[in-house]
């Protein structure tokens, strides 16, 4: 049953959430740290196992996919739901911020592909097409 | 008639949930058919959309005086819940589902290299860049770092770290441009970073992070590569919401 899905997904949240709270308390800041992060980690492994050993039915993963399925949509709702009067008027600073962090990213990609390199067999599958666009 | 329009708001703002559903379930909508129509697909619809939204906070903004954005407006008021840190918390947790373990060590040393520098790095010049506008306390500093990773990053750490509603619009805005970017300049810049095999491909979404950014750019420069940095780019988001609010925040207090 999808809800059996969903409790699994609430499950995890409400665990990862809990232990970011303790995390914070532990470091002596009343902040949850990282909660978002350690249910993420919880899920991986504990739906892979379920998928692994046959447990978790169809239905039960429709009760997973729904909420990742509309993550856009919500993301959409938080950004039309914060305060961005406030932050306009803050200047332009998600903008240098935005502008800066991609410029110093494309440089750092030749620079990380330097690194390690090459298995051999990574290249090979050069493809040729560039004309087909979306 | 009046009367029957109060009746209305007194029942929309009832089933405001339902409302928000719908109204953002139109604007995803007309997002996706202007990315279609007006860019060839060029900019992601998902873009687009949350371009809209942040339109709607500002409009909101300035009609209600208020800090929830469009969700102050009464009739509307389901979008701050639809939105809210509880659902979003959910759905961001539930995009994890079905990550396989493998895969991401299929990713190699150079996958895990380029992801953990791809965070910190957007986290350093995030911080400095609000550094440098006058934030000082750890948490907005640490939130606007987060944007600079991406529009997910900001608004979580931010939430787990209770700042204010404007330093969270920044980072959303941060990393909304961010991903803006990529989708557009990656074709351009291609040619020059070495962008044009899998394994700089699986690099560069691990620096990016952005998946529909590095998924939109990579789709233009060369639709073969897109598989490959968008299998780092999905774990980019999750490492970030994991390294922000916790270690990224007690080492950007302990400098502050």
């Amino acid at each position: 049953m999808a809800i059996y899905g969903t409790a699994l997904l609430s499950g995890c949240l409400i665990a990862g959430v809990v232990a970011g709270q303790m995390l914070g308390y532990l470091v002596g800041v009343d902040k949850n740290i990282g909660g978002v992060g350690i249910a993420m980690l919880l899920l991986i492994p504990g739906s892979d196992w379920l998928q692994r050993s046959g447990r978790m039915q169809p239905p039960t993963k429709q009760g997973i996919l729904f909420w990742s399925s509309i993550y856009i949509p919500i993301v959409v709702a938080m950004a039309a739901s914060q305060n961005v009067l406030a932050a306009v008027k803050g200047g332009p600073i998600a903008l240098i911020a935005g502008v800066s962090v991609v410029l110093i990213s494309f440089i750092l990609v030749p620079v990380i592909s330097r690194i390690g390199q090459p298995d051999a067999e990574s290249v090979q599958s050069e493809s040729l097409s560039v004309k087909d666009e979306p | 008639m009046t009367e029957l329009l109060v009746a209305m708001q007194v029942l929309l703002a009832k089933y405001s949930l339902v409302t928000a559903f719908a109204v953002v379930g139109a604007m995803v909508w007309f997002s996706y058919l202007i990315s279609d129509r007006l860019t060839r697909g060029r900019l992601h619809g998902s873009a687009i959309a949350i371009l809209l939204g942040l339109l709607l906070a500002y409009v909101g903004g300035l009609l209600t005086g208020g800090k929830k954005g469009i969700a102050d407006v009464e009739v509307l008021s389901g979008i701050g819940v639809m939105g809210g840190a509880m659902l979003r918390d959910l759905a961001i947790v539930a995009t994890a589902f079905g990550v396989r373990m493998e895969e991401f060590r299929k990713t190699g040393i150079s996958g895990i290299v380029s992801l953990l520098a791809g965070v910190i790095v957007s986290f350093i010049v995030g911080v400095c860049v609000a550094y440098a506008f006058g934030y000082r306390d750890a948490a907005s500093l640490t939130t606007i770092g987060g944007g600079a990773a991406t529009y997910i990053v900001g608004p979580v750490t931010g939430t787990a770290l209770g700042v204010e509603s404007e330093v969270i619009a920044l980072s959303v805005a941060a990393g909304l441009i961010k991903s803006m970017l990529v989708m557009i300049m990656t074709p351009f810049v291609a040619p020059y970073i070495g962008l044009d095999n899998p394994r700089s491909a699986l690099i560069f979404g691990g620096l990016m992070g952005t998946t529909s950014g590095v998924a939109g750019g990579l789709a233009v420069t060369d639709p073969e590569l897109v598989p490959y940095g968008a299998m780092t780019a999905t774990f980019y988001t999750g490492l970030g919401c994991l390294l922000g609010p916790s270690i990224i925040f007690l080492v950007v207090r302990t400098v502050v």
